[in-house]
C-alpha cells in the first residue's frame, strides 16, 4: 500500500462522488480524485495511493515513474495484484 | 560499468557523484537519514550507498507504516476480527505482520473474516455489500494515507453507512523524526525528507529541524538520480554553513502540500495524547483517532479494545534498525531465523521494511562495486 502509482484518467464520472476510471499500465480502475484541487480531465496524469489521486503529475514525470516502479519487482507486482482486485464505486 | 548503467541517467550519475565526493570535508564522517521505507527500497535496489563515498552512511529511519505498528495493535485488531459477525479488512502488507498471537493470516486459517482491500474505499463498498456484518477496516499509514481513510469516512457518513467503522492507527511523520533528534543514540547530519508524505503535509512543517536542531532536510523522489541529487543538496548546504529544508521532489511536492488532504484529516481525525511505535516506544501527539463528531465510525469506540502492550520477541531488534541505530543485517536474526518468508520483526515484512528491501537487494556491497568500476 505504501506505493504511488502513476496513471491516466481515461473519464470523469459524473454523478458518481470524485470518482474517475484511469489507466494504470493497462489496467482501468475507479479512482477518487477527490483530493485534487485543479480541475482534471482525460489524458492527465495523476499519481495514485490506495484508491486516490494524490497529486498530478506530467506525463514525463508520470512514465519516468512507471517505468522505476516496473523495476521494483515484487512491490510492484503486489502493488499491481491489489489494484486489479479494487471495484471502487 | 554495470552498476552505474542500472541509473536512468548514467552520465549525470557519474556527474553527482562524482560533485558528492568533492563536497565533501576531508576526514569528516556523515550521516543522513533517509527517512521514507520508499526510499531505503531504492537505495538498496540500486545500490546507492556503494555509489557513496564510504564516508557518507544511510541510515534507515521510521518511515515503513507497517513496520512501526506495535504487535499489541496487530493482537487489537485480531480481537476486533474475532468478534460476532465482524470482516476485518486491511491493505496487503498487514497480513503477515505478527502479533503476540500471529498474524491476520494466521487468523483468517482460524476462521476469522479477514480480507484484503486495496483501498479504504473497498472496505467501505463491503460494508454495503454485507448490510449484517459489521466492517472495520484496519487504518494504517502516515499522512499520505490518512487523508484517503478520512475521505471514506465521510463517504461512508454521507452514504450513511452505519455497519462500517476504521480502527485508526494513522501515524504522524514529524513527532517520530522529532524523537529519533531528541534520542541520543544517533547523531545524524542531515535528513532525506520523505517524498509522497510531503505531497500532503508539504515542506513547511520540516523546519523546526533546521531551526531548532541545525539539521538540513531535503524532500526527495523516489528515483536513484533524486536521491544522489538530494545528498548532493544536503552536502551543499553543509559545506555552505546553510541549514534549509529545501525541495528536490518538487515534481511531485508543493511546498505548502495539499490543503484538501489536509482538512478531510483534521475533519475526521484530531491527535491522541500518545502512541506506542515500535521499536520508537510511546510518542507524544504522533498519532491521529477518531474526533467526537464521528465516534459511529471509530472502532475503538463500538469493540472493547483489549489494549494489551506485548514486548517484541527478545530477539528481534526491528526498534534499532527503526531508529536507524542497526543496519538489518546486524540484528542478530537477519536473513536466518528472520526472512520474509517467516519474518520475526515488522521490518522483515514489509516490502518497504529496511530489513526486506536489504533481504532482496541486499547483493550490492562496496567491495563489488569497486570492482565493477574497475572493469
Amino acid at each position: 500500500m505504501c506505493l504511488g502509482i502513476p496513471g491516466q484518467i481515461i473519464e470523469i464520472l459524473p454523478g458518481h462522488g470524485d470518482l474517475a476510471v484511469v489507466d494504470v499500465s493497462g489496467v482501468k480502475r475507479n479512482v477518487n480524485i477527490g483530493i485534487i484541487e485543479e480541475t482534471l480531465k482525460p489524458g492527465d496524469w495523476v499519481l495514485i495511493h490506495v484508491g486516490f489521486a494524490m497529486a498530478r503529475m506530467d506525463e514525463e514525470e508520470a512514465r519516468s515513474s512507471l517505468a522505476f516502479l516496473r523495476g521494483l519487482g515484487q512491490a510492484y507486482v503486489d502493488e499491481m495484484d491489489a489494484l486489479r482486485d479494487s471495484q471502487l464505486e | 560499468m554495470r552498476f552505474v548503467d542500472e541509473f536512468r541517467d548514467p552520465e549525470l550519475a557519474r556527474t553527482l557523484a562524482g560533485q558528492i565526493v568533492a563536497l565533501g570535508e576531508p576526514g569528516r564522517h556523515y550521516k543522513f537519514m533517509e527517512v521514507c521505507g520508499g526510499h531505503t527500497h531504492t537505495i538498496y535496489k540500486h545500490g546507492i550507498e556503494d555509489y557513496l563515498p564510504p564516508s557518507i552512511t544511510l541510515v534507515h529511519g521510521p518511515g515503513c507504516p507497517v513496520c512501526v505498528i506495535p504487535m499489541g495493535r496487530v493482537d487489537d485488531a485480531i480481537h476486533i476480527a474475532e468478534q460476532p459477525d465482524v470482516i476485518l479488512t486491511s491493505f496487503g502488507d498487514m497480513m503477515r505482520v505478527p502479533g503476540g498471537h500471529g498474524s491476520f493470516l494466521d487468523a483468517a486459517a482460524k476462521g476469522a473474516d479477514i480480507r484484503m482491500v486495496y483501498s479504504p474505499l473497498d472496505a467501505l463498498k463491503i460494508a454495503k455489500q454485507n448490510p449484517s456484518k459489521r466492517v472495520v477496516f484496519m487504518a494504517i499509514g502516515f499522512e499520505t494515507t490518512a487523508p484517503s481513510t478520512a475521505l471514506t469516512v465521510l463517504k461512508a457518513d454521507a452514504d450513511g453507512v452505519a455497519n462500517f467503522s476504521i480502527f485508526c492507527n494513522h501515524v504522524t511523520i514529524i513527532p517520530a523524526i522529532k524523537a529519533i533528534l531528541d534520542s541520543p543514540d544517533l547523531r545524524l547530519d542531515g535528513f532525506i525528507g520523505p517524498g509522497h508524505v510531503s505531497t500532503v503535509i508539504g515542506c513547511e512543517p520540516y523546519r523546526f529541524i533546521a531551526r531548532d536542531f541545525g539539521k538540513p532536510l531535503v524532500v526527495s523522489g523516489f528515483e536513484p538520480l533524486d536521491i544522489l541529487q538530494s545528498v548532493y543538496m544536503i552536502l551543499k548546504q553543509l559545506a555552505e554553513g546553510r541549514c534549509e529544508v529545501e525541495n528536490q521532489y518538487t515534481r511531485a511536492v508543493p511546498w505548502a502540500g495539499n490543503a484538501r488532504a489536509l482538512q478531510a484529516i483534521t475533519r475526521v481525525m484530531e491527535l491522541r495524547p500518545y502512541f506506542e511505535w515500535r521499536g520508537l516506544g510511546f510518542i507524544s501527539h504522533s498519532a491521529l483517532k477518531v474526533t467526537d463528531a464521528f465516534a459511529a465510525y471509530d472502532a475503538e469506540r463500538i469493540f472493547e479494545i483489549p489494549g494489551v502492550r506485548v514486548a517484541d520477541p527478545k530477539a528481534c531488534q526491528c526498534g534499532e534498525v527503526l531508529k536507524g541505530v542497526l543496519k538489518p543485517w546486524e540484528c542478530k536474526v537477519f536473513g536466518t531465523a528472520c526472512t520474509p518468508e517467516t519474518p520475526i520483526g515488522t521490518c522483515m515484512v514489509s516490502s518497504e521494511g529496511a530489513c526486506a528491501a536489504y533481504y532482496n537487494f541486499g547483493r550490492f556491497t562496496r567491495e563489488r562495486v569497486r570492482e565493477a568500476a574497475r572493469t
